[in-house]
């Protein structure tokens, strides 16, 4: 880990860069990340299947469904993913295939199944976000993205687990259980949308929501070995989102392939009237310019400008993970992108800037938690101790941490020197991307430091979790959209783990980012990223 | 849902959204302006003009607070008169049964966002253009943070180092009867910010209800400079704001209901003194009398805690009027500053006005109070004519509406502050509900100067008018009305009651020249009132006096 970044008092310091040339890493790339089975075909879309499937009446929207919960069944005991299944699947199934026998129009997610992070509400299932202060808690609305799944047709099979109101970087902060990565039951997946990640990587649903605040999507998409997208900030509504820090909340997306995810954010995306931060720009149709492998020239990305950020090669990264998105960079060059390394001076400001914002919301936005309105309300003879015994009963030691905090650092006194200069920080880190990003169409990184770690290892070491988030927090204080794609796999203890990197593009990019990622994974060799858990039913 | 919410701790089923509950036990106690309802005698919508009658008080005053001087300032609360809450499309109507009009964003509930209601800018821009203050082109949205059961998100949407209005003032005259003489005091900032809801203590004490219905409410804060030095001044202040805001239509203005609250700041100081003495927080305060009545009462408090060198038991402190004991009392002792935690409000973009849209509402302002109050001073009325014209709006409008028909400026004014107010009184109506419209106060006025009725006849029409509206020419022809003023019809008259009353006739003459009273009112009586009085007079002195 970056020695820096843990004690982020010398954060502010400027680390020195490493001269990591790129003619160096294309070694390590080929001899490596790629040496895997050569014969593995490319990630199809779950959801284009599904849809054939379905309009050429070759299965029903029941026996789809079925094979997935069948599946869910099967894997929930060992990986916990799942808050609450949802009882409702089949009868929705059921509905659209009432709906295609009558020759009706069905949405372009009809049937698809799709679980949501438990911080997002549904009006037909509780969401606890998974803390103890909103057990049962059941809202009486949809979230807008919740309601735009419906309205495509797609079925809502359950509420995924998390790290308590997203705070945390291994869902290992749920106050009801800790979920297992697919990969390897004995590590983290990840988070804190470690559920929704482990949901999509083991085949439990053939999408899912998350929520990104400092690497919520990201991180887990690269322990799990899926697709995950983080949005710009304001393409997706946050409304019914369960807010942790509202400047840089974004709901985002997972899926086991770029199409699905691309999918997936087209049906959440667009202007929202009760969300004042949403945006009004018009959706683009995301996936409509995909082109089959088979039809890409030898260059398809000729020209495009890849900068690989030197400050995310460095010190404190695991080297494996250093070599695999070489790899990837050296793949992008391959397919005709000019790949050069940019500097971005203020990125190791982004993690104590993340953490002081951060928490700062929070404990803002945690103050509902009051137990007067809903949550568990601790009989006390007096108001403060109202307060007080129904929010140390409510919340989970991070998130009290986080609370604490963020009310020292909004306090008078210590604003100036802890929020306001975080402000400021946010601000040059947004500059530095904007330059970095008018001389380069995409950026890339590392997704994590490191690959999936073992359940336990960080959880008394707070320090090193949040060292974890330094690849993704800079992305939402620039409020940037952000692409994780798996590249490539890390051996650790004779286990295969996935690797992800990370994508990172202009403001409203995403359109880019998806069509660059979609050849990236088109043209991936050797690289199959079904965890062997659920490995049997899916043959390459 | 009320089911999931409450877990049956108490819920209504018949409401949409059940009371929030938790257990009392030693809660601070607030006192609402609807436990003090009952005890504020006066109807505002009649008598918006400050009613302190007693001069004895102030004068107490002026001896008690001999060689001191208070400094006044006050923040006011005004609840915006808009169709929607600030931040969700939720009404707001004052009494409603209790958490019916809420939704999850005024609930604070999980994942809900506030998302601004415009029209709550455009009211804050002419309040803060009224005042006469500078506007921020960019301002923003803070969290004023604290925990109460009546704030449902743990945090007020509030503006905390912009403001959207700061740096101006307000024109006022004070009544005559309290010395008179024109006044500007000075406005600190106006800013937006949301209402929070109510706690309902229950009778045995055992628990509180929360009605969130006005939780979301959006309010104008209105800072004054501390300016203000007497009851009087500080009455009179909050007088014109009420007025400003009823001619600007944002707010309803009315102090019962709590549309308008004022918090008021008091200190005083030996004359000369620079320095400020500790200032004491006083709220509760219901009316413009009880504004009045609370900082006199504080003054000589204060006063009188110097005079005994007991002034280091002035503290900084919030007390509460006490209506039934007109005076002040303890309400809490302030420790420290509190630290509200104010941050920028994520949620909520940041407000930019554009000078286009500024120019616009500066155009559409109406005629403000000091305006009209200058203008009316124009015409010549005496300043007691102005203030009572210039205080209602309704009336003022209706008072311009008659001088455009061409009417007396000094008969129409004393029309309606004489027998159209008495009657507003009476029937606890505003003038726009009676059926008296502008239009026949003129022609009323026109056909007793130009002697088409007499003046007696002219209020009979006017009460007619009034309560079942017509016209004034309708009703002196259905009624036959027209004054007399033909001698040989009157002639006959004064013979008719003359050739009646022989007796008297006799005593007259026998020197009772006080019985030419009775002659006149009998035949007044025989002409049903429509006798032209000059020419009856004339004409029966002639005949009484004729040597036959």
């Amino acid at each position: 880990m970056l020695s820096s970044v843990q004690n982020p008092r010398f954060l502010l310091l400027h680390l020195p860069p490493k001269h990591l040339h790129f003619a160096t890493t294309k070694a390590i790339h080929t001899s490596q990340t790629l040496a895997l089975s050569p014969s593995t075909s490319p990630p199809v879309s779950q959801i284009l299947t599904l849809r054939h499937s379905l309009l050429s009446r070759r299965s029903t929207a029941v026996e789809l469904a079925e094979a997935y919960l069948a599946r869910l069944r099967r894997t929930e005991p060992q990986l916990k993913s799942f808050l609450h299944v949802s009882e409702n699947a089949l009868k929705e199934a059921a509905e659209i295939d009432r709906r295609i026998e009558r020759n009706e129009a069905v949405g372009p997610m009809a049937g698809v199944l799709v679980a949501v992070k438990d911080n997002i509400c549904t009006a037909d299932m509780p969401s606890t976000a998974g803390s103890r202060a909103l057990e049962g808690y059941r809202p009486p609305f949809d979230a807008t993205a919740v309601r735009k799944l419906r309205e495509s047709g797609a079925i809502v099979i359950g509420k995924t687990n998390l790290d308590e109101f997203g705070m945390g970087s291994t869902t290992e902060g749920s106050a009801y259980q800790v979920t297992a990565n697919p990969w390897d039951l004995s590590r983290v997946p990840g988070g804190s949308s470690g559920g929704s990640a482990a949901a999509v990587s083991a085949r439990q649903c053939v999408v899912s929501l998350g929520s990104d605040t400092g690497g919520s999507v990201r991180q887990p998409a690269s322990f799990c070995g899926v697709v995950g997208l983080k949005p710009t900030y304001g393409c997706v509504s946050r409304y019914g989102l369960v807010a942790y820090a509202s400047s840089l909340d974004v709901i985002g997306c997972f899926g086991s392939s770029v199409t699905d995810t691309g999918i997936l954010l087209h049906a959440i995306s667009g202007h929202d009237r009760f969300d004042a931060t949403s945006s009004k720009r018009q959706v683009p149709a995301f996936t409509s310019q995909f082109i089959s492998k088979d039809l890409l020239e030898s260059k398809p990305l000729k020209g495009l400008r890849v900068g690989i950020i030197r400050e995310t090669i460095d010190d404190g990264v695991d080297p494996d993970v250093i070599s695999s998105v070489c790899g990837a960079a050296c793949h992008l060059e391959e397919l005709g992108c000019i790949v050069t390394e940019v500097s971005l001076p203020s990125f190791s400001l982004g993690l104590p800037a993340y953490y002081i914002l951060a928490s700062s919301e929070s404990s803002s936005n945690l103050s509902r938690y009051d137990g007067v309105r809903y949550g568990n309300q601790v009989v006390a003879d007096e108001l403060n101790s109202l307060y007080g015994n129904s929010r140390a009963k409510g919340f989970g030691s991070e998130v009290k941490m986080r609370i604490l905090m963020g009310t020292y650092a909004l306090s008078a006194g210590y604003y100036d020197a802890y929020y306001k200069r975080a402000q400021q920080v946010r601000t040059l880190i947004q500059k530095s991307f904007k330059e970095a990003l008018d001389k380069n169409d995409i950026l890339i990184s590392p997704a994590a430091p490191s690959v999936a770690y073992k359940i336990g290892e960080k959880k008394n070491d707070p320090l090193a979790m949040y060292a974890g988030d330094i690849m993704t927090v800079n992305v939402n204080l620039a409020g940037l959209p952000a692409l994780v794609l798996p590249c490539g796999f890390v051996e650790e203890e004779s286990t295969s783990l996935p690797v992800g990197f990370q994508m990172i593009g202009a403001a409203f990019d995403e359109e880019k980012l998806l069509k660059v990622g979609h050849i990236f994974e088109q043209t991936l060799r050797g690289c199959n990223f079904v965890p062997p858990l659920v490995a049997d039913d899916f043959p390459c | 849902m009320a089911l999931t919410l409450f877990r049956g701790i108490q819920t209504r089923p018949f409401l949409p959204y059940p009371y929030g509950l938790f257990p009392r036990k030693h809660v601070l106690f607030y006192a609402t302006m609807k436990s003090t309802q009952t005890q504020t005698a006066t109807h505002e919508k009649e008598q918006p003009l400050l009613k302190v009658s007693s001069h004895t008080h102030s004068k107490r005053l002026d001896n008690v607070s001999k060689g001191y001087e208070a400094i006044i300032g006050i923040e006011t609360h005004v609840q915006l008169y808009t169709l929607t809450k600030a931040f969700c499309s939720c009404p707001y109507s004052y009494g409603s049964q209790p958490n019916t009009t809420i939704c999850p964003i005024c609930m604070g509930l999980p994942g809900a966002l506030p998302v601004l209601n415009s029209k709550v800018i455009e009211f804050a821009v002419k309040l803060g253009l009224a005042l006469n203050c500078k506007l921020s082109l960019n301002s923003k949205f803070d969290r004023k943070q604290y925990f109460y059961p009546d704030l449902p998100k743990g945090y007020q949407i509030s503006q905390f180092d912009i403001p959207i209005a700061s740096g101006g003032f307000i024109d006022l005259d004070i009544p005559v009867e309290f010395g008179g003489g024109h006044r500007r005091f000075g406005i600190t900032r106006v800013h937006m910010e949301e209402d929070a809801g109510k706690l309902l203590h229950t009778g045995n004490g055992s628990y509180s209800e929360v009605d969130l219905n006005r939780a979301g409410v959006p309010l104008l804060e209105i800072v004054s400079e501390p300016d203000m030095r007497t009851g009087i001044e500080a009455a009179e202040y909050a007088a014109e704001l009420q007025r400003l805001v009823r001619f600007l239509g944002v707010s309803n203005g009315n102090m019962q209901e709590g549309s308008l609250r004022c918090d008021v700041n008091v200190s005083v100081r030996p004359i000369g003194q620079l320095e400020f003495g500790t200032k004491v927080e006083i709220k509760n305060l219901n009316s413009f009398s009880a504004i009045s009545r609370a900082i006199d009462f504080e003054i000589s408090r204060q006063v009188l805690l110097h005079n005994e060198n007991q002034s280091i038991q002035i503290v900084q402190e919030t007390r509460l009027w006490d209506e039934g004991a007109q005076k002040t009392v303890t309400m809490r002792k302030k420790e420290g500053l509190s630290d509200y935690r104010y941050f920028p409000e994520p949620d909520l973009p940041e407000v930019i006005l554009g000078k286009e849209y500024i120019d616009s509402i500066r155009d559409s302002l109406p005629e403000l109070p000091e305006m009209k109050r200058r203008r009316y001073e124009k015409m010549g009325l005496s300043m007691q004519d102005v203030l009572f014209l210039a205080n209602d709006i309704n009336v003022a409008d209706f008072f311009d509406a008659t001088i455009d028909k061409g009417a007396d400026v000094k008969l129409a004014a004393n029309w309606i502050m004489g027998d159209i107010a008495a009657y507003m009184k009476n029937e606890k109506l505003s003038i726009n509900e009676t059926k008296l419209i502008p239009q026949e106060l003129a022609e009323l006025i026109a056909s007793i100067k130009g002697g088409t009725i007499s003046g007696k006849i002219g209020k009979e029409i006017l009460f007619e008018m009034l309560g079942k509206g017509g016209t004034v020419k309708g009703l002196i022809k259905e009624k036959d009305l027209v004054q007399i003023v033909d001698p040989v019809e009157i002639e006959r008259m004064v013979d008719k009651v003359i050739a009646e009353n022989p007796k008297q006739l006799e005593q007259y003459r026998g020197g009772r020249t006080k019985l030419q009273g009775y002659f006149a009112g009998q035949i007044m009586k025989l002409s049903k009132g429509k006798a032209n009085p000059v020419l009856l007079n004339k004409i029966l002195l002639e005949k009484l006096n004729a040597k036959s």
